[in-house]
């Protein structure tokens, strides 16, 4: 038998892809059907996202035709992305957007990580609320007319920055030779993650305000905003405790026999580690965070989601709910997409050991 | 009410076990609700979020045929129809945030019931709504009446009192007909578009935008009857008796204005009326205003910003419009419906 096969390799085995579709019976038999379903669906959806699809003009146009009805994310645009913030200001809500992303966008670098991007959150959380909030030069906004992707992207960045010392603090405590400090967090993890998200929002403006002595208010939107981040905080303390398991006992009998004390080898040696291992998970528990502050439509708040179903309730342009969910579902993918691409390039970036 | 959300009987449950314990708990607390909104400068208003009803326009301004009445007691309390804020509120938390003082007044469609009023302490306004259980059909079915429908399909949506009025129903017509139970609100719609059912039953208001939201509208039609009672009146917490009266006396305005034919557009005409009624109701002669201690020309200037209760049906749930809601029994008592307004004496 000689080393080198004379025979050229065979069609398949020259393009894996075809090798992939069509190497075997089975697979090729899958490749057919669902190159026929495609063929049945393709054309239809072509139809009615480009073909047949008002692009602008009216409402009756819209009802006219048989396609998408896109002219109608394009008056609705505004409303969609800011809810019922006072049009005349929202390029205040844009702007609050802009600093969101401008922060995350910052944040992608590892080599920026550091106390000084902490204390670029915090600013930036600040300038956020003044953004949309008002005071000094801009006119105050009620929290109740916050809307759209401000809100989303606020509440689901400011609950995370509130859990995050929690969350350490809770899987410490976890972890905690102290047994009245493991019990409580214990109990306020398991409570936490035993309940929907859904009854904590409930319990935070229904009942949490029927608690307060008469005349004490507190807004809305805050309420909402803690109830998320004791949500977070009790899976994200998970996560890291599962960091801090991750980490052998030779590194803290490392850092004792160095003098340091508990604090200062958790703070400089364990917690570091620890929370660099479970980076991708703490992005996936933020994707689904994300997703997740669409739920606060239940208290009449206007998330993104929210907003567009209501923008399709407006008599004027009635009923394009299909549009209005297809728009933000794009807006959901492409932000989810990106950071689920980012933690993959985040996991090789920091474990290039682990890189196959 | 009813109000075309699906959560909604589901939510009524939970939003009375919590009205239960809110009401326990803050019975102490009413305070007057009046004071409270002058000194604020603005009237608090709880809306949902359906077409028609309560909905921001593209510019985020609140418009429908409830956000109007809401108008309309900004202009009795400040003469100004703007000095209100809406504020959308879920079917399961509208109840207890009226109770928690969020609200003065809840405009989204609260069924009146004997509970609501007894044990959750809410008094209820003029119901400005008459909504009830209606059947849906095809057009194409020739039927006119829900008295002639025989041997049809019809759905009904899982776990809804629906279901046993339409059974209640035909029992007393003596007719045939198939219940077909659906769960899903989404699917709901569209057995009929399929044509798997011949007609679907549901509250009316919600089968009116159900219809709306159709390709073609227009093959279905809604019949006359109702199976049930859903009187939808505006809700506002016990404790504020001239709160209330200035509520129901804004929508009497509406109605009785209505019944003497003044609309938005001859307000001004009618001033020179020599009718001593009319002169009493549009403030011409002010000793009815100085006697109840509002602006004598109150209803003159509801009329003036938001038009008349026909007006303001026709304006946002009318036949001309999407929704197209016919009068039924929200005509006034004069035409055979049900509007009755006490004299502005």
């Amino acid at each position: 038998m000689s080393l080198v096969d004379d025979k050229p390799p065979a069609l398949l085995d020259r393009h894996p892809l075809l090798k992939a579709t069509l190497g075997t019976p089975g697979n090729a038999a899958i490749t057919l059907a669902l190159a026929i379903l495609a063929g049945l669906l393709l054309p239809r959806a072509w139809d009615w996202f480009i073909w047949n699809a008002v692009w602008w003009g009216s409402a009756e146009d819209c009802t006219a035709a048989s396609g998408a009805c896109w002219a109608f994310i394009g008056e609705k645009l505004q409303f969609i992305v800011t809810g019922l913030y006072p049009p005349e200001q929202s390029y205040r809500a844009y702007a609050a957007c802009g600093l969101l992303f401008g922060l995350l966008l910052v944040s992608t670098s590892p080599r920026l990580w550091g106390r000084g991007l902490l204390a670029l959150w915090i600013a930036g959380i600040g300038g956020a609320i003044w953004l949309l909030g008002g005071g000094g030069p801009l006119v105050p906004v009620a929290t109740d007319k916050w809307g759209g992707l401000p809100v989303t992207l606020f509440l689901s960045i400011s609950a995370f920055l509130l859990a995050f010392p929690l969350a350490v603090g809770l899987a410490l405590a976890r972890r905690s030779r102290l047994g009245g400090l493991r019990l409580y967090a214990v109990t306020f993890i398991e409570l936490v993650r035993g309940v929907p998200f859904i009854a904590i929002l409930y319990a935070a403006t229904l009942l949490f305000p029927l608690m307060l002595p008469e005349g004490a208010a507190i807004d809305k939107f805050a309420r909402a905003t803690v109830a998320l981040s004791l949500f977070v905080a009790a899976y994200l303390a998970e996560i890291i405790r599962a960091g801090l398991q991750a980490i052998p006992n030779g590194q803290y009998e490392a850092a004792q026999s160095l003098g340091l004390t508990w604090w200062q080898a958790t703070r400089l040696v364990v917690l570091p580690q620890a929370l660099k291992t479970v980076i991708p998970a703490i992005i996936n528990l933020a994707i689904g965070i994300f997703q997740d502050t669409t739920l606060v439509a239940v208290i009449g708040m206007f998330d993104l989601l929210n907003a567009a179903r209501v923008a399709a309730n407006d008599q004027v342009w009635l009923g394009f709910y299909t549009e209005a969910y297809v728009f933000v579902a794009l807006l959901y993918f492409l932000f989810c997409f990106s950071s689920a691409r980012y933690s993959l390039w985040l996991e090789r970036h920091l474990n290039p050991v682990r890189r196959h | 009410m009813t109000y075309p959300f699906s959560l909604k009987r589901l939510a009524a449950t939970g939003a009375v076990a919590l009205s239960l314990g809110a009401a326990a708990i803050s019975s102490a607390f009413a305070g007057p609700t009046l004071d409270a909104i002058q000194q604020r400068g603005v009237i608090k208003v709880g809306v949902g979020t359906s077409p028609g009803f309560f909905a921001p326009d593209s510019n985020g301004k609140w418009q429908g045929f409830f956000v109007d009445f809401g108008r309309a007691l900004a202009v009795t309390v400040f003469n100004d129809p703007n000095k209100v804020e809406f504020t959308s509120s879920s079917p399961q938390q509208r109840l207890p945030a009226l109770q928690a003082g969020e609200f003065d007044i809840l405009l989204s469609g609260v069924t009146q019931t004997v509970t609501r009023a007894f044990k959750l302490g809410f008094h209820f306004g003029p119901v400005v709504f008459y909504d009830g259980q209606g059947i849906l059909v095809k057009k194409s079915l020739g039927v006119e009446k829900a008295a002639d429908l025989d041997g049809a399909t019809i759905g009904v949506q899982s776990g809804t009192t629906g279901e046993l009025n339409i059974a209640d129903f035909f029992r007393k017509t003596g007719k045939k007909y198939t219940p077909v139970v659906i769960e899903d609100s989404k699917e709901f719609v569209a057995a009929l578009e399929s044509g798997r059912v011949d007609a679907l039953t549901q509250d009316s208001s919600d089968l009116a935008i159900r219809r709306s939201e159709f390709k073609n509208p227009d093959d279905y039609v809604l019949l006359p009857e109702r199976l049930s009672k859903e009187p939808l009146a505006p809700a506002v917490r016990a404790g504020d008796d001239r709160w209330l009266e200035i509520v129901n006396w804004t929508v009497y305005a509406t109605i009785q204005a209505e019944e003497f034919g003044i609309t938005q557009a001859n307000v001004d005409e009618f001033l020179k009326s020599e009718d001593p009624a009319i002169k009493r109701f549009l403030g011409v002669d002010t000793s009815l205003g100085e006697a109840i201690g509002l602006d004598p020309k109150f209803a003159y200037n509801i009329i003036k910003a938001v038009g008349n209760y026909g007006e303001i049906f026709d304006r946002n749930i009318g036949p001309n419009t999407k929704v197209g809601f016919q009068r039924g029994y929200n005509e006034l008592w004069t035409k055979g419906g049900l509007l009755y307004s006490p004299p502005f004496r």
